[in-house]
């Protein structure tokens, strides 16, 4: 009885410590190094990287040890970021040579020790890892990206009035509002490298997105906006804006319907929403 | 920030035709110039043996029937606008300037007229309409 005891708990130990190893085996990340893109070209400093070895847990994302490095480490790292759970867009950069989130790119999904980041590609460079978003937001400022009706009464303040949409309305622009303007999609965009005035695949998204929203009444003007030489046509339909989504927004997909709008395959035969007057509540 | 809010503004200078329509007119020469290449390759292939279809005194005889002459004819145009409108989108995307992209615009157009007014005059001068 003894006997069988012992060997019994000689078996569990046995089995707790392959499950131990097994463990390790899957995360054997303790600790990782990071080797961060550095440069200030303001201040006259060349580019370079730096490794600085960061400890990880399971849930550590690559923000998070960007963050140990910055507080612990080396407190002149430059880091745009905001919300920490992809929402914002601000911690785009590029992860292992693809343009990520850093806030939803967790370490131990990288494969290798040592994780390299660096500044999006396509965008003008700051400091460090932030880009100039400018001449990215003038791209979607040009497409208009709101509602353009006139029958939406705006000023009068006593009104309330709202749209009418049946699903099948939303669903047709749904995926395309998840859009967070983190300009993964324009860094990771083969024209935008070559083609400044290309408006890139968020902005064309977002033309698409209000061209087809049935609240909207000025789809022709809308397909001007893109119709240009540095215009629609440009996309080489590479794929790779939909690939780097975080948001698993489909942007060639919104740039090919509007291109069968525009070669007048497709029928934009909406129906404009109905404006319905609503009480307002005390 | 006022230069950048200008960006699509620069691009709405537009010439004779639109962009859409000069890429419906890019596509319908690329789905066109396939069926007639298709129509002289099985030319080439179907009636006699290729080494025998390209003696001269065959070539000859392709360049003085009309139905051939026509096909000649289409092959040389399709391909030609297509091809020079191709060149153009490539070139375009190389930089950025009125200046550049005008000047590539009216080149290509050039181009294009050019190479289909020599190959027109040699399928004219092969049927033997030309003065000898």
């Amino acid at each position: 009885m003894t006997e069988q005891l012992i060997e019994k708990i000689e078996t569990m130990e046995k089995k707790h410590e392959m499950e131990k190893h097994q463990r390790e085996k899957e995360y054997p990340k303790s600790s990782v190094s990071i080797k961060i893109y550095r440069a200030n070209r303001r201040a006259g400093e060349s580019p370079h990287y730096d490794r600085i070895e960061v400890p990880v847990q399971r849930w550590t994302t690559v923000l998070d040890a960007l963050l140990y490095a910055k507080a612990y480490k080396d407190q002149s790292i430059g880091i745009r970021y905001s919300c920490r759970m992809a929402s914002c867009g601000s911690c785009g950069m590029k992860i292992n040579g693809i343009p990520r989130l850093a806030c939803y790119t967790k370490v131990s999904e990288l494969q290798g020790r040592e994780i390299t980041v660096e500044p999006l590609p396509n965008f003008p460079h700051i400091r460090d890892l932030v880009t100039d978003f400018s001449q990215f937001f003038a791209h979607h400022q040009n497409v208009e990206p709101y509602i353009q009706n006139d029958d939406a009464d705006l000023h009068e303040k006593n009104k309330l009035t709202e749209f009418i949409q049946t699903p099948e309305d939303v669903d047709k622009y749904l995926q395309f509002s998840y859009c967070i303007k983190c300009g993964l999609c324009y860094s990771a965009c083969p024209t935008v490298a070559t083609d400044t005035q290309f408006p890139g695949p968020q902005a064309l998204s977002q033309a698409y997105r209000y061209f087809i929203d049935n609240r909207d009444t000025a789809p022709k003007e809308r397909l001007n906006l893109v119709d240009n030489r540095h215009g629609i046509w440009r996309c080489h339909f590479a794929g790779s804006c939909s690939a780097v989504c975080p948001k698993g927004v489909d942007p060639a997909l919104g740039i090919q319907l509007l291109r069968g709008h525009l070669l007048g395959y497709s029928k934009n035969e909406k129906k404009v929403a109905e404006l319905k007057e609503r009480q307002k509540r005390d | 920030m006022e230069h950048l809010c200008s960006l699509g503004a620069n691009n709405k200078k537009m010439t004779m035709l639109r962009e859409s329509q000069i890429m419906k007119i890019h596509y319908i020469t690329a789905v066109a110039a396939l069926f007639v290449v298709a129509v002289h390759i099985m030319m080439r292939i179907a009636i006699m043996p290729y080494g025998m279809s390209l003696q001269y005194g065959n070539v000859i005889a392709n360049y003085q029937s009309i139905p051939y002459v026509v096909l000649l004819e289409s092959i040389l145009v399709l391909v030609s606008i297509h091809g020079f409108n191709g060149l153009r989108v490539i070139l375009l995307e190389l930089r950025q300037s009125k200046k550049w992209e005008d000047g590539v615009t009216v080149l290509t157009i050039a181009a294009m007229i050019a190479l289909i007014a020599y190959g027109t005059r040699t399928i004219i001068i092969a049927n033997g309409l030309g003065v000898e």
